[in-house]
């Protein structure tokens, strides 16, 4: 996984709740078997005209959005299908943070593996950084990891939690999976015990 | 101290705790399919890893295998790879696969029970967001992400952060006309698709204790849209019975110690829930989604709501965008919504007891004209015994195809998909914008209702035609 690093970018304005990985990236993308190359298909529904044009009264496809990083987004965002072709479209595409009130459980967990932080800023934060990107398309906002904190032109900025662990292996890059083997004798004497005590469980043919 | 279901199972399979770091769940059972797993098997191979204990895995081919022409190659080269890619990863890794020729092959949420897979009290996993379905037995089990999926096959565990409990309680008996699909329905209007959010359900009260071992499944199943990690009911005699004889039940000696533990499970009588929610089943009546978010859901006997009757801002716009993607008007009666499509199936609502329901309304009945009517069972089991039964010559005779099968039209990855402004009474989980085909326009309903509108061309209400 890549390391998260601070930035300042261009942050988009997505005003919609409730958007799905059914939407984000639509099911007839599923069927690779690869991880890359999703973000052709980011929002693709809603993204391009049958023709395969983009469509502009898409709001990621206005040129002020062009190459945002942070995106800015209403209510449980990712609901549905724990797909994560969904996050690593949405890496694919550029975006890196994605700021909202609330965002579903599986896509929450999946964007921490993609190096993707998801913020979560209460009602009337959001409509005030909203307004900001309103009345001034293309304003850069700043995403500081280490100290947990966003800053705006505006002032609408705000400091945010994370985890401790999640923080330490976004900006670490660190696999997940190396870190859980490094309890590798835990596990053992786990299932040594659940062995024990549960013998059904180890009894498969 | 006393305790809930899912405290009881998280705390029996916790590894590993120390401040600072995510909790280490142990992880019993993991169940897999082709789509979400390529990647993940793709990532052990770079590090150079393996799969843990295979005999905790067990996969199946559903989500984009054809339901008719099964002896022709998959049409599409890009699915047709998917399907060769996990085929071979799972002979590499020696996994158990049900392959589209197998005769356990079906769809993951309804083969996993029907072999007895997942027990009451394991941790079950699986890279799709519906395995809240196993929580029907008791166990607790929740979708995950294809790193995830990565993670268990390499660990057997997953660092997670533990849930808050939100209880569900549906007191009383729930109509005749009435299924676990309404209850799930009117469940997820009531809370809400965010209503669960970082919660771990358990479904509980007299209509959820009447309900079969299928039933609960269907309940649990929509937890998710729920927006849940994770529903559970406890389990009981019911549970027992389904589980005794099924190919990975425990037996013997071990059946009695399993059991054992199995009744140590239920919630503690005065354990506290973060949240508790209470509905009384007599209100609920027949669902039929509305809209374009499982929330959008009213019942059969009601009309199309209008934006302005939502006191709420955020959902007078969505309730707006919806109608215009649903093309209804507000104030339409919901018996009046004509359908182009009927779909029976899917890991919701593809159980035998599904087509047992759907049949009852279907026999003697021709589709209306002008509306396709797919009959999709959820696993080669269930078509054999659906046939054995006649229920498949009921649907036959009324019109409707009888296919093999597959996840299908729940999701449309397979090539049965809606046409632009077509609209389906679908038995699946998820009426999302372009979820059954781009520009299609799905309806949530039970099996029962499904069956009555593809014959009347569109929505019933059933309570209203039994009784006349």
């Amino acid at each position: 996984m890549e390391p998260y690093k601070n930035h300042t970018s261009v942050t988009a304005l997505m005003n919609r709740n409730n958007v799905d990985t059914d939407q984000i990236v639509p099911k007839q993308f599923l069927k690779k078997v690869e991880r890359t190359g999703f973000g052709a298909h980011l929002f693709h529904d809603w993204r391009f005209n049958p023709d395969g044009s983009d469509d502009l009264t898409f709001e990621l496809n206005n040129p002020a959005f062009k190459g945002a990083k942070i995106l800015v987004t209403g209510d449980n965002f990712g609901c549905g299908s724990s797909r994560e072709h969904a996050p690593w479209a949405i890496a694919d595409y550029g975006f890196n943070t994605i700021i909202s009130t609330s965002f579903a459980d599986i896509f929450y967990n999946n964007c921490f593996k993609n190096s993707i932080l998801p913020l979560i800023v209460d009602e009337k934060k959001l409509q005030a950084l909203m307004d900001e990107i309103s009345s001034n398309e293309g304003v850069e906002f700043s995403v500081d990891l280490e100290n947990q904190t966003v800053t705006t032109p505006a002032g609408n900025g705000f400091s945010f939690e994370v985890e401790a662990f999640r923080k330490h292996n976004m900006l670490n890059g660190l696999d997940d999976i190396g870190l859980s083997l490094a309890h590798e004798d835990k596990i053992f004497a786990f299932e040594e015990q659940q062995r024990q005590t549960m013998p059904w469980l180890w009894k498969i043919a | 101290m006393s305790k809930t279901m899912y405290e009881k199972i998280w705390e029996s399979h916790l590894v590993h705790h120390e401040a600072g770091q995510a909790p280490l769940l142990y992880v019993d059972r993991h169940l897999m399919h082709e789509v979400t797993s390529p990647q993940a098997f793709e990532g052990l191979k770079m590090a150079n890893r393996k799969v843990r204990n295979p005999h905790s895995i067990l996969a199946t081919l559903d989500h984009c295998v054809p339901t008719k022409d099964r002896d022709k190659p998959i049409a599409d080269p890009v699915a047709r790879k998917q399907v060769e890619t996990m085929i071979a990863n799972c002979k590499f890794h020696g996994l158990n696969l049900y392959d589209m020729d197998n005769p356990n092959n079906g769809v993951i949420h309804i083969v996993v029970p029907e072999h007895g897979f997942v027990h009451p009290g394991m941790v079950t996993v699986c890279g799709d967001s519906h395995t809240a379905t196993h929580g029907a037995f008791g166990a607790l089990a929740f979708g995950i992400g294809t790193s995830e999926v990565e993670h268990v096959m390499a660990t057997q565990t997953l660092p997670q952060e533990k849930s808050k409990s939100m209880l569900i309680r549906v007191d009383g008996k729930l109509s005749e006309y009435c299924t676990a699909k309404d209850i799930a329905l009117a469940v997820i209007g009531t809370i809400g698709t965010a209503g669960g959010n970082g919660h771990v359900i358990e479904f509980a009260g007299e209509a959820v204790r009447e309900l079969s071992m299928e039933g609960r499944m269907t309940l649990c199943n929509m937890a998710i849209e729920a927006g849940a990690r994770a529903g559970m009911v406890a389990p009981d005699q019911k549970t027992y019975d389904y589980l005794a004889g099924k190919e990975f039940a425990p037996s013997g000696d071990d059946w009695n110690l399993a059991l054992n533990y199995w009744k140590s499970l239920p919630s503690d009588t005065d354990a506290v829930f973060d949240t508790t929610v209470v509905l009384q089943a007599a209100d609920i009546a027949p669902q039929v989604s509305w809209g374009t978010s499982p929330e959008q859901v009213a019942p059969v006997s009601s009309t199309v709501p209008s934006p302005d009757s939502f006191g709420d801002n955020n959902k007078a716009l969505a309730c707006k965008s919806a109608l215009d993607y649903m093309g209804l008007e507000a104030g339409t009666s919901i018996t009046d919504i004509e359908i182009d499509y009927a779909f029976i199936g899917s890991c919701t609502n593809g159980r035998i007891e599904d087509f047992r329901a759907a049949a009852k309304v279907a026999r003697g009945t021709t589709v209306a004209a002008g509306v396709t009517a797919i009959a999709v069972p959820g696993s080669y089991h269930v078509k054999l015994q659906a046939e054995e039964e006649g229920l498949d010559k009921i649907f036959l005779d009324a019109g409707w195809e009888w296919r093999e099968p597959g996840c299908s039209m729940c999701l449309a990855m397979n090539g049965d998909e809606l046409k632009e402004g077509e609209r389906c009474a679908s038995t699946s989980n998820r009426n999302f914008e372009g979820r059954q085909g781009k520009g299609g326009r799905t309806h949530l309903v039970s099996p029962a209702m499904a069956a009555a509108a593809a014959a009347a061309g569109k929505f019933v209400d059933i309570s209203l035609a039994k009784a006349s």
